[in-house]
């Protein structure tokens, strides 16, 4: 590989505190030689391959920490390779896959099948999740160490909660000792059985049953209690209600280490946006009212929260062609998860740093893993935008197999224009 | 020069009864004058019209109903239109059928208006989006059910001759009522004011929101009320765990003589049925003529979905 100069572009590397005009040198290996303003024109030897990036921002490669991969069971929805191009187009270059899958992903066999097929078919990085108990059944717990080993970087039942508290103290218990990072879905089943979206005013009119934001806070409570009897690392994977945020912001300034996210549709939607019965907003947790939205975003611009995700699961039409209360949950997001994050910063919610580090060098962190970063020697996973470019949603236009945008057709500000995988380059906006 | 005539394809708004959410003052007012000329029709010994002489009505109930169902069914066919009620029990939604796929093949047979009550909410307004015929809610999950709230209506302007400025108390189960909403958006519209009356746990989250005011004691809900109606407490309610027993239920909140006092002298006694007597209804009120107009509901049902089928038939 020959060496590659991107010039002329606003770096931004959350990790170093940096946001200055200048260049990335990709060397050889496709690693990072250098980044910032020393990389200019001016000083580079006048023959090699320069690309100039006309002033747009080059960040680290995106790191997503809730992605739903159809691989294996649900090929149709969603496979490697049609996940991978999706990724690519929204500047992710690294994602955590949840084990939601059929068969669930909780022995070492499936961890094999899994970086096998990742590796085949997609270009980006996986990270996969296996699940803190056998077939998500919130009873026996899996095997944590075995499963570490072979490389999987966080424990989770995806979409469900484990219940019973005496399972959750013990998988936390046993977690530590391999030091394995657990994430928590937080939701009450008793308190949120057989709920659709959030409770209020708008369950009350769209008749619909309610999930009241109780069903969540009384988790994380639970489980921010028994964090401080058994330590381990522990991340709750997104968090909807402003409620949650109070609980969190408070176990943060008594001190408790642990991490929080949140859905960039709970950022950028409330449940008036349900409208008419629309069943591709029908996500869990569920879009909640528009002062937990705001209540949500200030806790991200003031760092309570830490991680923004694109909750991306993918759904074929027909399982969303129902009525509300029979359509699936979920909705993809991977490859709009940047632009639509834009929208905080344009609207100025929230500030640039803070928002890319939600999304690079905070997620890295977390999960332990070398990438978020402009750092010399790191690959080069690079996500490059033109922040300010007009573009409007079309369904039709999105890479993932499955078309269940959330904001088809809404006009969003800030296209990714180039992505970089281990300095090549993977994806080019045409 | 040859001139190309561009046809332009014309989409046509199609009229839907969804809910009284969705319809205006002068539909509900176009309704309800309409129904009346049905009245004094349902009573004479020819009751038959030809209004929809060679329309097609299609009954699709996805939920048992006896009332509503030979109500739209007698409805129809008044107005002369030829009405097919669809057995769900042999259909082929029992086969793994989708609301969708049920709908295209009944769209293709060219029914004029489609009658639906589904356990879901929502499920109406789907299936309107993917017809081109008329479709009246017949009950959808929780959410609404027009046609019984117009008839409640009727019933009242029947005896009191207005609505407006009326005191309104609507009790029981709101929590898992569709009868209670679309009456507490019909009597808003008409310039009642509505009092609702349930225990908190039946209670549904902001109901305020709605427009109403909200009780827990029953006896303050009916001060004062011109209407008192009540509603149908489905037993499953019981063994679960939103009540103590049947007889803790009755005591608070069942209609009696004594708690009917606080109403106002000639207040008027309403129930969609069918009736749990001794539940929630004290069974001497539910039948005492001068209170009870319990049996004109069922009476001017008939009358109601006439004037809605005529009315929405109509593609305009």
């Amino acid at each position: 590989m020959k060496e590659k100069y991107l010039i002329n572009a606003r770096i931004i590397d959350p990790k170093n505190n940096l946001d200055e005009l200048g260049g990335l040198i990709i060397d050889s290996k496709g690693l990072i030689k250098a980044a910032g303003r020393k990389v200019s024109n001016g000083n580079l030897p006048s023959k090699v391959e320069k690309i100039d990036l006309k002033k747009q921002v080059l960040i680290p490669g995106i790191v997503d920490m809730r992605v739903f991969v159809g691989e294996p069971g649900y090929e149709y929805k969603e496979n490697f390779r049609t996940l991978s191009n999706a990724a690519l187009s929204g500047g992710v270059t690294s994602i955590v896959s949840m084990p939601n899958t059929s068969p669930a992903i909780d022995n070492v066999s499936m961890v094999d099948f899994l970086k096998r097929r990742g590796r085949d078919k997609s270009k980006i990085n996986i990270y996969p999740t296996a699940t803190l108990t056998k077939n998500t059944d919130g009873k026996q717990m899996t095997e944590f160490g075995l499963l570490k080993r072979k490389g999987i970087v966080a424990f989770t039942d995806g979409i469900k909660t484990v219940q019973d508290p005496q399972i959750m103290l013990r998988i936390m218990s046993f977690a530590s000792q391999s030091n394995s990072l657990i994430i928590q879905h937080a939701q009450d089943n008793i308190l949120s059985d057989g709920g659709l979206i959030n409770e209020g005013e708008v369950s009350t009119r769209l008749g619909l049953k309610g999930i009241p934001s109780l069903a969540e806070k009384i988790i994380v409570e639970r489980d921010l209690s028994l964090l401080e009897e058994y330590f381990c690392r522990y991340h709750i994977s997104q968090i909807s209600s402003g409620k949650t945020v109070s609980v969190i912001k408070k176990a943060k300034d008594e001190g408790k280490i642990f991490s929080t996210g949140v859905s960039i549709n709970n950022l950028t939607l409330n449940e008036n946006d349900i409208g008419d019965f629309k069943t591709f907003l029908k996500l869990s947790p569920p879009l909640r009212t528009e002062n937990d939205r705001k209540t949500l975003v200030k806790a991200v611009n003031e760092g309570i929260i830490d991680v923004i995700v694109s909750d991306h699961k993918p759904e074929d039409e027909e399982s969303k062609r129902l009525t509300f209360s029979q359509a699936a949950t979920g909705a993809s997001g991977v490859e709009t998860l940047l632009p639509l994050a834009l929208e905080l910063f344009h609207n100025k919610s929230i500030k640039l740093m803070k928002l890319i580090e939600a999304i690079t060098s905070n997620p890295a962190k977390i999960l332990g893993v070398d990438k978020g970063t402009l750092q010399k020697g790191k690959d080069a996973d690079l996500c490059i935008f033109d922040i300010n470019k007009p573009w409007m949603v079309n369904k039709s236009e999105l890479k993932s197999k499955s078309k269940n945008t959330p904001i088809e057709n809404r006009k969003l500000q800030g296209q990714v224009t180039k992505t970089f995988i281990k300095g090549e380059l993977a994806y080019e906006k045409i | 020069m040859a001139v190309i005539k561009k046809l332009k394809a014309v989409k046509i708004e199609q009229n839907h009864l969804l809910g009284i959410q969705d319809i205006s003052f002068s539909q509900v007012s176009d309704i309800l004058k309409q129904a009346k000329t049905f009245i004094t029709l349902n009573k004479s010994s020819s009751k038959k019209m030809d209004i929809l002489r060679g329309k097609t009505q299609i009954n699709l109930f996805f939920e048992p109903s006896t009332r509503t169902q030979s109500s739209f069914e007698l409805a129809g066919k008044r107005l002369g239109a030829d009405v097919m009620s669809m057995n769900i029990v042999n259909s082929a939604i029992k086969k793994g059928e989708t609301l969708i796929d049920t709908a295209m093949t009944l769209n293709a047979m060219h029914p004029d208006i489609i009658v639906i009550r589904h356990q879901d909410s929502g499920a109406p307004n789907l299936l309107s989006q993917k017809v081109n015929c008329a479709v009246i809610n017949a009950g959808d999950g929780r959410r609404e059910h027009p046609t019984q709230a117009l008839l409640d209506a009727l019933t009242i302007i029947n005896r009191r001759g207005k609505i407006e400025g009326l005191r309104i108390a609507i009790c029981g189960d709101i929590l898992h009522s569709r009868v209670a909403r679309s009456n507490i958006y019909l009597m808003n519209m008409l310039g009642a004011e509505v009092n609702v009356v349930a225990p908190k746990t039946l209670m549904p989250h902001s109901i305020e929101r709605l427009g109403v005011k909200s009780f827990t004691d029953m006896k303050k809900g009916l001060d004062k009320c011109d209407i008192v109606m009540m509603l149908r407490l489905q037993n499953e309610r019981m063994q679960g765990s939103f009540l103590p027993s049947a007889r803790e239920y009755y005591e608070f909140f069942g209609l009696t003589p004594d708690k009917l006092k606080m109403a106002k002298k000639d207040a008027l006694i309403m129930h969609p049925g069918p009736m749990n007597r001794g539940v929630e209804i004290d069974t001497n009120l539910a039948d005492d003529i001068n209170r009870s107009v319990i049996r004109e509901q069922v009476e001017l049902g008939v009358a109601i979905r006439m004037a809605c089928l005529k009315i929405f038939c109509k593609k305009i």
